[in-house]
C-alpha cells in the first residue's frame, strides 16, 4: 500500500515539476505577459519590443471577449496586458478586475486622438484604465452584382428579395442590433417589450437567412455565395480587396462601434513592463505597420499621417466620416440579467 | 500488488481529467448562481426551445444511427464473408478518412452541399434541378452519418467475422435456407456488434454540435448547440451544465438498454 502511495505521489511531482518547468526564462528586463486576439498583431512587433526594451513577451491570444473573461476573472493566468472590447472593459471595472495605468509612463498616449479618449469615457468615466489600440464599425457588405439597388439601411436584410442570400453574425448582441436598431431602440436596450418586438422581427427574417456565422462571413461573401453579409469593418476591409464586386455601408439608420483597447487587470505582476507594451504600442511608427498587417481601424493620429496610399486614406470602410461615427453607438455592458434575456430570446429565434 | 500499481497513471489521468470534472458539471448543474442547492437547472429542459431542440437532438440522432445500422451490417456481412474482408483493405477504406480531422471532414461537406458547390454544378451539369440541402435538418443527419458511419461498421464487423463457420454450416445441414440461417443464427450472434455499433453511434450525434452549426447553417438548435451556447456565449455555466445533466440521463439509459444485449464480445469500446 504504501508503495503505491510512492508511486502516486511521484508521478502527481512529476506532473506538476513538467508544468513548472514549462514557463520561459525571463528576459533581461524581465518579462511581460500579454493576451491578445487572434490575428490582432504584425508578429514583427513583438519581436522589434523584445529587441528594443529586453524585455521577454509571452504572447498568447484569446478568441472571443467571453472566452477571455473567466480566465482572468478566476485569475487561472497572470496576465499583465489584455486587449479586450469597450462593453466586457466596462464588465470587468464593474467587478475590480482592473488596475490604474500611470500614464506618465505611456507618453506616446499624446498620438491617440482625443476622439477616441471621449470614447473611452463611455465606458471608463476617467479614461484611465484603458488605451485605445484599434477599432471599427460594425455594417453591410454587399455584392454589387448581386442586388439591384445601392444598399444604404437595415431594411434589405428583411427584404424577400433577398433570401436565402443573407448572412447574420451569430452571436446573440450582434444579431439583436440590427433588429433593435431597425424598430428605432437602442443596440443597449434592456427593455422587455422592445427586446421581444425585435426577437419577433428576427423570427420573422430567419427563413430569408442563409446563415448565421460570425467567423464564415468573410470567406462566403468573397466566394459570393451570399450577396449580403453583416460584418465587422475591418473584415469587409480584406473581402474588398479579393473581390471588387463588394461594397461596404454603415447603414443611415446607425450601427455598432466598437473599440477594443490595452488595459492591465488585477492579476499583473510586471505593471511597469505592461505599461512599456502599451507605450511601445502607441508610438506612430509601430501602429503604423500593425496597421499595414491587420488593416483595422486605428486611432492613432500621428500614425494616420504617415500613410501615403491615398486609396487606404479614401477607404470609407477604414476612415469613416465623423458623421457615420455619429450615428453608430458602442455596445454597453448590460448587466447578467439583461444578457441572458438576449440569450433566452435569441435561443428562441433560433427554435422557431 | 505490482500490477496494480501500474495502473496508476490511468488512475491520476482519470480523476483529473474524468471524476474531477463530472463533479464540477453536477456541481455546477445542481447550484444557482450564489451557490445554492435547486434543481431549476434540471427544470429548464421542460421550457419551450430547450425541449424542443432536445426531442430535435433524439430525432436526427435515432434517424442517423438508424441509416448507419442499414448501411452497415449488410456490408459488414459482405466484407467478412470475402476474401477482400480478410486482407482488410476495405476496412483500411473506412479508417482512412479517420486519418484526417473529422472537423475538417465536416468543413469539406460544407463546400460540396453549399448551393453552387460541387454537388449542385453535377446535378446541374445534368439538367437536373439543385438540391436545397445545406442548412437543413437533412444535412445534419447527412453530416452524421458521414462521421459515424466507420464507429457502426467496425464493431458489426468485428463480432460476424468471428462467429464460426461450423456454426452457420451446422444451421444449412439442418435444413434452414440462407435467410432463416440469417434471421435465426447470424444476426443473434452479431447483436453484441450492433448494440456497441448503436451505442457508438448515438451517443455522438446527440451531443454533436460542430456538425449542426456547419450544415445546420447556425439556424438549427440542437440541445448541443444550447448547450455550448450556453458555456461560450451565455452567461449561465449552471443551466449549461444542468442540461448536460439531463442529456448524460439519456445516454446513461441508452447505455443500460444497450449493455442488456451486450455480452462483452463486440463490446469494442
Amino acid at each position: 500500500m504504501k508503495k503505491r502511495i510512492l508511486l502516486m505521489c511521484g508521478c502527481l511531482a512529476a506532473v506538476l515539476l513538467t508544468a513548472g518547468c514549462s514557463g520561459s526564462s525571463a528576459g533581461e528586463n524581465g518579462e511581460v505577459n500579454v493576451y491578445n486576439w487572434g490575428e490582432y498583431i504584425d508578429e514583427d512587433v513583438i519581436d522589434i519590443f523584445e529587441e528594443e526594451t529586453g524585455i521577454k513577451v509571452n504572447y498568447k491570444t484569446f478568441d472571443t471577449n467571453e472566452d477571455m473573461y473567466p480566465i482572468i476573472a478566476n485569475g487561472a493566468a497572470d496576465w499583465d496586458v489584455v486587449c479586450p472590447s469597450e462593453y466586457m472593459i466596462q464588465k470587468m471595472l464593474d467587478n475590480d478586475l482592473l488596475l490604474e495605468i500611470d500614464f506618465d509612463n505611456v507618453p506616446n498616449l499624446s498620438n491617440i486622438d482625443p476622439i477616441y479618449m471621449n470614447t473611452v469615457k463611455e465606458f471608463d468615466p476617467d479614461a484611465s484604465h484603458a488605451v485605445p489600440y484599434l477599432w471599427g464599425t460594425v455594417g453591410i457588405l454587399y455584392n454589387e452584382t448581386m442586388v439591384d439597388e445601392p444598399i444604404t439601411g437595415w431594411d434589405c436584410l428583411w427584404n424577400e428579395k433577398y433570401a436565402d442570400n443573407i448572412v447574420m453574425m451569430n452571436n446573440p448582441r450582434d444579431v439583436f442590433a440590427p433588429a433593435l436598431i431597425s424598430c428605432g431602440y437602442s443596440l443597449n436596450s434592456t427593455d422587455d417589450g422592445e427586446l421581444e418586438e425585435a426577437a419577433a422581427l428576427l423570427t420573422e427574417q430567419k427563413p430569408l437567412v442563409l446563415k448565421y456565422t460570425t467567423d464564415e462571413v468573410r470567406d462566403m461573401m468573397i466566394g459570393e455565395k451570399a450577396a449580403i453579409g453583416v460584418i465587422y469593418s475591418g473584415e469587409a476591409t480584406i473581402c474588398k480587396d479579393e473581390n471588387e464586386n463588394l461594397q461596404y455601408v454603415v447603414p443611415e439608420e446607425g450601427s455598432n462601434v466598437w473599440l477594443d483597447c490595452w488595459v492591465i487587470p488585477t492579476t499583473c505582476k510586471n505593471k511597469e513592463n505592461a505599461e512599456k507594451w502599451i507605450d511601445f504600442l502607441c508610438r506612430p511608427d509601430i501602429a503604423l505597420k500593425n496597421f499595414e498587417y491587420i488593416y483595422y481601424s486605428i486611432p492613432n493620429s500621428a500614425a494616420i499621417e504617415m500613410i501615403e496610399d491615398e486609396d487606404i486614406l479614401n477607404n470609407e470602410a477604414l476612415f469613416p466620416d465623423t458623421e457615420v461615427l455619429s450615428r453608430c453607438e458602442t455596445f454597453h455592458y448590460l448587466g447578467e440579467e439583461a444578457e441572458e434575456k438576449y440569450n433566452n430570446l435569441w435561443k428562441q429565434v433560433l427554435s422557431e | 500488488m505490482y500490477k496494480k500499481s501500474l495502473s496508476c497513471p490511468f488512475l491520476i489521468w482519470a480523476a483529473a481529467f474524468i471524476i474531477i470534472p463530472l463533479l464540477f458539471i453536477m456541481y455546477y448543474g445542481l447550484t444557482d448562481k450564489s451557490g445554492s442547492f435547486t434543481m431549476a437547472n434540471l427544470m429548464a429542459v421542460a421550457t419551450a426551445e430547450h425541449s424542443k431542440a432536445l426531442f430535435l437532438s433524439l430525432g436526427l440522432s435515432l434517424l442517423s444511427t438508424v441509416i448507419c445500422l442499414i448501411l452497415a451490417y449488410p456490408l459488414a456481412l459482405i466484407l467478412s464473408g470475402s476474401r477482400l474482408g480478410k486482407s482488410g483493405f476495405v476496412i483500411f477504406l473506412f479508417i482512412l478518412p479517420m486519418w484526417m480531422n473529422f472537423l475538417l471532414r465536416t468543413l469539406a461537406w460544407v463546400v460540396l452541399l453549399d448551393t453552387n458547390g460541387v454537388l449542385d454544378t453535377i446535378l446541374k451539369f445534368f439538367g437536373l434541378k439543385g438540391m436545397k440541402i445545406i442548412n437543413t435538418p437533412a444535412a445534419i443527419v447527412f453530416g452524421m452519418v458521414y462521421d459515424f458511419l466507420p464507429f457502426m461498421i467496425l464493431p458489426i464487423y468485428n463480432v460476424v467475422s468471428k462467429i464460426d463457420v461450423n456454426v452457420i454450416n451446422a444451421a444449412r445441414d439442418l435444413g434452414a435456407n440462407s435467410f432463416q440461417t440469417l434471421y435465426k443464427v447470424i444476426f443473434p450472434l452479431s447483436l453484441p456488434g450492433v448494440v456497441s455499433g448503436i451505442t457508438m453511434v448515438f451517443v455522438p450525434s446527440l451531443t454533436t454540435f460542430v456538425i449542426s452549426t456547419l450544415l445546420g447553417g447556425g439556424k438549427i438548435l440542437l440541445i448541443g448547440n444550447v448547450i455550448e451556447q450556453e458555456f461560450m456565449k451565455g452567461t449561465s455555466w449552471h443551466i449549461g451544465s444542468g442540461l448536460s445533466l439531463v442529456l448524460m440521463l439519456f445516454i446513461i439509459v441508452s447505455m443500460i438498454l444497450s449493455s442488456k444485449y451486450d455480452h462483452g464480445e463486440g463490446n469494442v469500446l
